[in-house]
């Protein structure tokens, strides 16, 4: 390399290795341009040279040691100090249990762990090991005699040369997994048409969530929200997960306007009895229920991802990742003047999935 | 001898004349583990695993896995003659009726938080020091996979109390789950046993909260360290720190006396959260009503960005088939996950690839001497924040009193364009910071002495770098693009797989093509001569003629300065 081009290089500074793309890399001895001073001296620490530090550094680490121990004797008087077997506040007997038993037994580890620290940074030896590494990689002639070795008992077994037992090992082990497999068959049963109908049905009554009393048209005002559940869940079995099951579908809200506000679809114009509304409460996004109405606009917001819908609009989305309108139940009364449905929801209540109804 | 040797060897005769131990142990007693504050992350994951097994195991001596329905009558008044499951009663009693139960408990659940925390953070810290590469790209596919399994254990334990919140979660899931096109309604089915909610689901999460997940998470972390300890911990650049040593203190006696120590530490700082501050109160939520939510519901953090995911994507729903494919779900629920992972797992190999750096590495890499990567992980980090944010979204809206739909319209955005935003920026950073590092190997640091030339010239006076200093600023390996072969050899036959080596040159000029590279031996010595030389050379062409610093030099005397050793 010519003086000359040495000096251009300080002059284009860190360019100069992609001045020529074909050119040759820059040769390692030039590239390194501080050379590796080796590991810096030791320095002795206060404690390792005076002994009143050290002294103190001892008295130290045992005093925290030593608080630990108190510590954990103070958390099994806690322990039955705090009963919280109480006639009154339970919830606070729990709250004072808790926190003595968690300062004292926080405390005694954090002093344990802060004392073995303190000990290995004051006391113990400060110097550094140097140890070599060892390339990772096995030597050549060790690699090739694991491969012969390898390919030694490929030929004892025969596995490559018995093509016959080879195959039907193959076939055998392939298949293996399956009853693994069909033994799960029995999680539970195929979805078939549950998901896309409730207990609500032609007649059936709308009660209130909670008293379950049926309403009337005229309980209920303008502006108004009510939860509602199909008069029918009450029949529904006590054990098993029928009723819960219900609950994650039936439920409705009940909502009243003026009937001008209401803007309803084609076919669902006699769905409304005097402005009172019914839909499902079951966020038509992931299935959240939702719970925020706000009176004026006719919006309703679901808590979980605020997915907003239009009650005056057929449930239609205003805003947020809901993908479908708020199915709607059409409603009626009955002879004794209360609320009933039409009949159930005509679509699936809930997320969408693969064989919704609609 | 001492007694403690004494007593100690007695064991280690044992021990070595059955299993010959003392080979072990000779090679291993005194293994050398290097000091760093970043260090510290992992092991702060490993002891609150440790703390989560310990809690849990006490808390699975009272709670009760089941969906039974039956009526309160425990020593919390207010829930009393209530309906709820065996799962929810059981928690409350766990909570108040045995004593240290609540404390076990939210021990378990702030352990939780910070095991996933630590491991996530442990893991921004490998990606960024490069502590990936050759050879320990194993041991981040077994973190990765830890760090996946940590989340949905975190995520089955959540939902085990069957309380409002936890049900709320489930339900979110069951969603998830029906977006999922063809067997969406039938996988649902098999996991709630039937109709969602069932009375299934929570005994099978709970034999997957209790034994398969922890299991594999047990084992991959056994792995983990075997791996760390075979191939021994990096170290950052220093003097005397290469890629042939490691220095470190010994792990007999002063890592066991540090580390253990540690898990002390960690286990007192959890509990003593757990004593003051109040985590999961599910006797306020209630038992789970498939038709009651609370305003406000938010996951565990490391949920959020998955809420955020559902919160942000638009309302698209297609028809395939006539049956119903909601990609607003499915994207954020399903392959959002995949897209962030599976680059995520696969790192190492697409980086080795692009820049062709088949060596070992032992040394750390500075952040800034690998601005691209740094400036990806950066975005990565963006993203993700943004889509936490956004799952909180309503807590945006109502602390700022912004409306939400301006929050969410925001956000999409926002996490579109500030990736790419942040990762330039980042770089930026990252190239400017490498080209104060080459400055100061150059010339020394700035020591604020102003001088003023005789002809009333004022300049700052460089005061030089140690060389331990300068050593660790240039230590690292210099980065050049792979180089593209010549598209037909001399007989004017095509290079193989020109297409693919053609991208590959293409990414690696991304990565390395405006790397500040730092200074030859050539530019020292050029400098060290000259005094001042480039010293405000950017590395991008030649510098500007001596900056009105010194007397101005023809281009030929300076071409003089700086001679290199002649061959």
């Amino acid at each position: 390399m010519s003086t000359h081009e040495s000096a251009e290089m300080s002059g284009h500074g860190g360019e100069v290795e992609r001045a020529e793309p074909t050119g040759p890399p820059v040769p390692e001895t030039v590239a390194e341009p501080i050379a590796d001073p080796g590991l810096e001296d030791h320095v002795d620490r206060l404690a390792d040279i005076d002994p009143k530090a050290e002294r103190r550094a001892d008295r130290q680490v045992a005093g925290m040691f030593a608080l630990a121990a108190l510590l954990i004797v103070g958390f099994l008087v806690a322990f039955f100090v705090f009963q919280i077997e109480v006639d009154g506040n339970v919830a606070e007997a729990v709250r004072n249990s808790n926190l003595a038993l968690g300062l004292t037994l926080g405390l005694a580890l954090f002093l344990i762990g802060t004392g073995a620290i303190h000990w290995a940074k004051k006391l113990m030896s400060s110097h550094e090991v140097d140890h070599e590494r060892h390339e990772l990689r096995s030597t050549d002639d060790v690699r090739e005699a694991a491969l012969a070795d390898y390919e030694l008992g490929v030929e004892e077994s025969g596995f490559g040369r018995r093509k016959m037992i080879r195959n039907s090992l193959i076939g055998a082990m392939v298949l293996l997994p399956l009853p693994a497999v069909v033994l799960f068959r029995d999680l539970g049963p195929l979805p078939g048409d549950k998901k896309a109908h409730t207990i609500w049905d032609t007649d059936v009554r709308v009660v209130r969530d909670g008293s379950f009393e049926p309403v009337r048209p005229a309980d209920l005002e303008i502006g108004s929200l009510v939860n509602a559940m199909p008069e029918t869940f009450e029949d529904l079995p006590e054990s098993g997960p029928a009723r819960i099951n219900e609950r994650a579908k039936s439920p409705v809200i009940l909502v009243r306007m003026e009937p001008d506000e209401i803007n309803a679809a084609e076919g669902r114009e006699n769905w409304h009895v005097d402005g009172i509304l019914a839909y499902s409460k079951i966020c038509t996004h992931v299935g959240c229920p939702i719970n925020l109405y706000e009176q004026n606009t006719h919006h309703m917001l679901c808590p979980c991802h605020q997915s907003t819908f239009d009650l005056a609009d057929n449930g239609r989305v205003v805003f947020g990742p809901a993908p479908r309108s708020l199915p709607q139940l059409p409603l009626a009364v009955d002879d004794d003047g209360y609320l009933v449905a039409q009949s159930d929801f005509t679509e699936s209540v809930g997320p969408s999935y693969w064989g919704r109804r609609r | 001898m001492s007694a403690v040797v004494n007593g100690a060897g007695k064991v280690v005769d044992f021990v070595d004349q059955r299993i010959t131990a003392s080979n072990w142990l000779k090679r291993n007693i005194r293994k050398a583990f290097p000091d760093h504050w970043s260090f510290l992350l992992g092991e702060i994951a490993l002891f609150s695993f440790i703390v989560l097994l310990l809690s849990g195991t006490f808390l699975a001596f009272w709670f009760k896995p089941s969906m039974t329905e039956v009526m309160y009558e425990g020593a919390y008044t207010n829930l009393r003659g209530i309906h709820m499951s065996e799962a929810f009663s059981s928690t409350l009693d766990l909570s108040f009726e045995v004593r240290g139960g609540l404390l076990m408990r939210q021990v378990h659940h702030w352990a939780a938080l910070l095991f996933v925390a630590a491991m996530s953070v442990h893991m921004l810290r490998i990606f960024f020091t490069g502590a990936f590469r050759k050879p320990r790209e194993l041991n981040w596919l077994i973190g990765a996979t830890m760090l996946f399994l940590g989340i949905v254990n975190g995520f089955t334990g959540y939902s085990l109390p069957d309380d409002l919140l936890s049900g709320t979660g489930m339900r979110i899931i069951e969603g998830g789950m029906l977006a999922i096109p063809f067997i969406g309604a039938a996988l649902s089915s098999f996991l709630f046993g039937g109709e969602y909610p069932g009375d299934d689901a929570i005994s099978r999460l709970y034999i997957l909260h209790v034994l398969l997940v922890p299991g594999l998470l047990l084992a991959l972390v056994t792995l983990h360290l075997m791996i760390l300890w075979y191939q021994k911990h990096t170290h950052w650049a220093g003097p005397g720190r290469t890629d042939r040593n490691v220095i470190g203190y010994p792990f007999f006696p002063i890592y066991v006396a540090k580390s253990g120590g540690f898990f002390f530490v960690v286990f007192g700082v959890i509990t003593l959260i757990s004593a003051t501050i109040q985590i999961n109160p599910v006797w306020l939520w209630g038992p789970y009503d498939p038709s009651r939510v609370s305003a406000g519901t938010q996951p565990d953090w490391y949920v959020g960005f998955l809420d955020g995911a559902l919160r942000v994507m638009p309302a698209w729903e297609i028809n395939i088939f006539g049956q119903p494919l909601s990609l607003g779900v499915l994207i954020a629920a399903l392959v959002l996950p995949g897209l962030v992972l599976t680059p995520l797992i696969l790192y190492p190999w697409l980086e080795q690839w692009v820049t062709g750096d088949w060596r070992e590495h032992h040394v750390l890499d500075r952040p800034r001497n690998q601005p691209v990567r740094t400036g990806i992980g950066v975005a990565f980090i963006t993203f993700y924040v943004l889509l936490w944010i956004a799952g909180g979204n309503d807590f945006v809206a109502t602390i700022f009193d912004i409306p939400i739909n301006w929050v969410i319209w925001f956000m999409r955005i926002a996490v579109i364009v500030l990736p790419p935003v942040m990762y330039f920026v980042t770089k930026r950073i990252c190239l400017g910071l490498q080209r104060r590092d080459r400055e100061k190997v150059l010339h020394g640091r700035e020591s604020g002495v102003i001088m003023v030339s005789p002809d009333g010239e004022y300049s700052e006076l460089h005061a030089p770098l140690s060389q331990e200093a300068a050593y660790e600023l240039a230590a690292h390996r210099r980065q050049t693009p792979v180089q593209l072969d010549p598209e037909t050899d001399e007989n004017g036959i095509p290079a193989p797989r020109r297409r693919v080596e053609k991208v590959r040159a293409r990414l690696s000029s991304f990565y390395f093509g405006d790397v500040v590279q730092k200074p030859t031996v050539h530019e020292l010595e050029a400098a060290h001569h000259d005094g001042h030389g480039d010293g405000h050379g950017d590395g991008h062409g030649p510098a500007p003629a001596a900056l009105g610093r010194g007397e101005p030099e023809p281009p030929g005397e300076q071409s003089g300065i700086g001679t290199a050793p002649q061959p």
